[in-house]
């Protein structure tokens, strides 16, 4: 890659910083040259959070219909598995399994409210509800 | 409680990590020099391990890697930590710090709050240099960024205990004892004999030069096996692999090809600038590829034509990057 093709698409990055990409100048020398970005990879990242961003509103459609407790949104909108916020919490699988059922997270203790609330950085009390204009948002994805 | 440390940033976490702590200690080396010796260049096509449910590609050695072999090459000491316990895990980071002593930190990608958002994802090798300490605030040397970073003390626990596939335990590390002198020609031979043991004879169909073929190969029956969407998936997934995790373009290759050409200069080896120069052409069509597979995805269903166009283009890879390290071999002799 030369050095003037060096692609400046931004997309992903959206503070004016610049990733590092290797490219060979005019003399055939290699270079070390700020990159704002590339098509290809931001239509890949697109597509990845295209995913995330499914995930969290089906979610959201089912904690409202009552199918699911408000953990599950934030779970999902933290890209975890119920596995992998397991291991956050330092519960079984099972049990946090059970508590993204409404019953259930209803009756839970403040402590383990706590440790939830500790991973997702939120209060015990917006645990328990999810965000109301969350399809407003301009990334939900970003939340909490 | 800031050290003097000379932040560069770089492609690649754990090169950039590497080299700027070797830099601190008086070593004059670059970010594609340590990638080099290193050894960081691979390729694995491993689709038994999932990431978000997709195959897992590899187009770097193993975590860890390149700090390992270019220490010991170099003969430094290191010291490694893990830790059970966050709080004895800050303590210990903390009082290094106060030593004046950089610590290389691994992490969870997804807590550090300086990323970008459209980067937060979950990945557990993420390598930082923590250079001093400001009450509650860390200052962080993270080679991908172009200046140095504050993280909060609750982010960087977070961080340093992030959980899952790779979890990084609190593990930290910095360099105990420096060589008076190291020697740069032995270890770029046998960074560069590492690669091309790798690339060519890593046993299975899985890695090196025969994973690239086995990859395209499977590219192409990805339409019909898996249907238009999820092959459209299957391939931004190896587009995200390839680009976006910090590999300074084209997988590596662009970084390795500069590597190659400085080792030429430095050492005056003869015939290296030419293997550099195609390793560059090897990344071009790298890109290729990437382009290709975006087009793809960016709509225009049961376009199988690319599919294939994109297999071709992975064959020729293949063969180009064979021939490369068949001839690295006796000019690096």
């Amino acid at each position: 890659m030369k050095v003037r093709d060096v692609p400046q698409q931004p997309g992903m990055i959206t503070d004016g910083r610049r990733e590092i990409c290797y490219a060979v100048d005019d003399d055939g020398n290699y270079v070390l040259t700020g990159s704002a970005g590339w098509e290809p990879k931001n239509i890949a990242n697109d597509q990845a959070w295209e995913i995330i961003r499914n995930q969290v509103h089906e979610t959201v459609r089912k904690v409202r219909a009552g199918k699911l407790s408000p953990l599950a949104f934030y779970m999902v909108s933290n890209q975890m598995t119920p596995a992998l916020l397991a291991r956050y919490v330092g519960l079984n699988r099972w049990r946090v399994q059970r508590h993204l059922k409404p019953v259930v997270f209803k009756k839970l203790k403040p402590e383990i409210l706590h440790r939830y609330a500790d991973v997702f950085d939120v209060s015990v009390e917006r645990l328990g509800n999810i965000p109301e204009d969350i399809e407003t948002m301009p990334s939900f994805t970003e939340i909490p | 409680m800031k050290i003097e440390f000379e932040h560069r940033q770089a492609a690649h976490c754990e090169s950039g990590v590497t080299a700027n702590l070797l830099h601190h200690y008086g070593i004059d080396i670059s970010e594609a020099m340590a990638f080099g010796i290193g050894a960081g260049l691979f390729f694995g096509y491993l689709p038994f391990i999932r990431v978000n449910k997709l195959p897992l590609t590899t187009f770097r050695c193993e975590v860890g890697g390149i700090f390992k072999r270019l220490t010991k090459r170099f003969g430094f000491q290191v010291r490694w930590q893990k830790f059970r316990d966050p709080q004895k895990a800050m303590d210990a980071l903390d009082r290094k710090i106060a030593e004046g002593v950089p610590v290389g930190c691994r992490t969870g990608g997804y807590w550090l709050p300086y990323f970008p958002p459209a980067f937060r994802f979950h990945f557990n090798m993420h390598n930082l240099v923590v250079v001093g300490r400001e009450n509650d605030h860390y200052i962080i040397s993270d080679p991908v960024f172009p200046d140095l970073e504050r993280c909060h003390r609750k982010d960087l626990i977070k961080a340093r205990f992030a959980k899952g596939v790779m979890a990084p335990r609190g593990t930290m590390y910095y360099l105990t004892r420096v060589p008076e002198k190291v020697s740069f020609a032995d270890a770029v031979r046998n960074g560069i004999r590492v690669v091309c043991r790798r690339m060519l004879h890593t046993p299975g169909p899985l890695m090196g030069v025969k994973g690239i073929r086995y990859l395209a190969k499977q590219v192409k029956k990805w339409p019909d096996k898996l249907g238009q969407r999820k092959a459209s998936l299957y391939v931004t997934q190896l587009i995200r692999m390839q680009e976006e995790l910090g590999t300074g373009g084209g997988g590596f290759r662009f970084m390795y090809a500069a590597f190659l050409q400085e080792a030429a200069q430095r050492l005056q080896i003869p015939g290296l600038q030419d293997l550099s120069d195609n390793m560059t052409v090897v990344g071009d069509r790298w890109r290729e590829f990437a382009v290709i597979g975006a087009r793809n995805c960016k709509g225009r269903a049961g376009d199988n034509d690319s599919y294939a166009a994109m297999a071709r283009i992975l064959m020729e890879c293949a063969d180009r990057e064979e021939e490369i390290y068949r001839e690295l071999l006796p000019v690096i002799r």
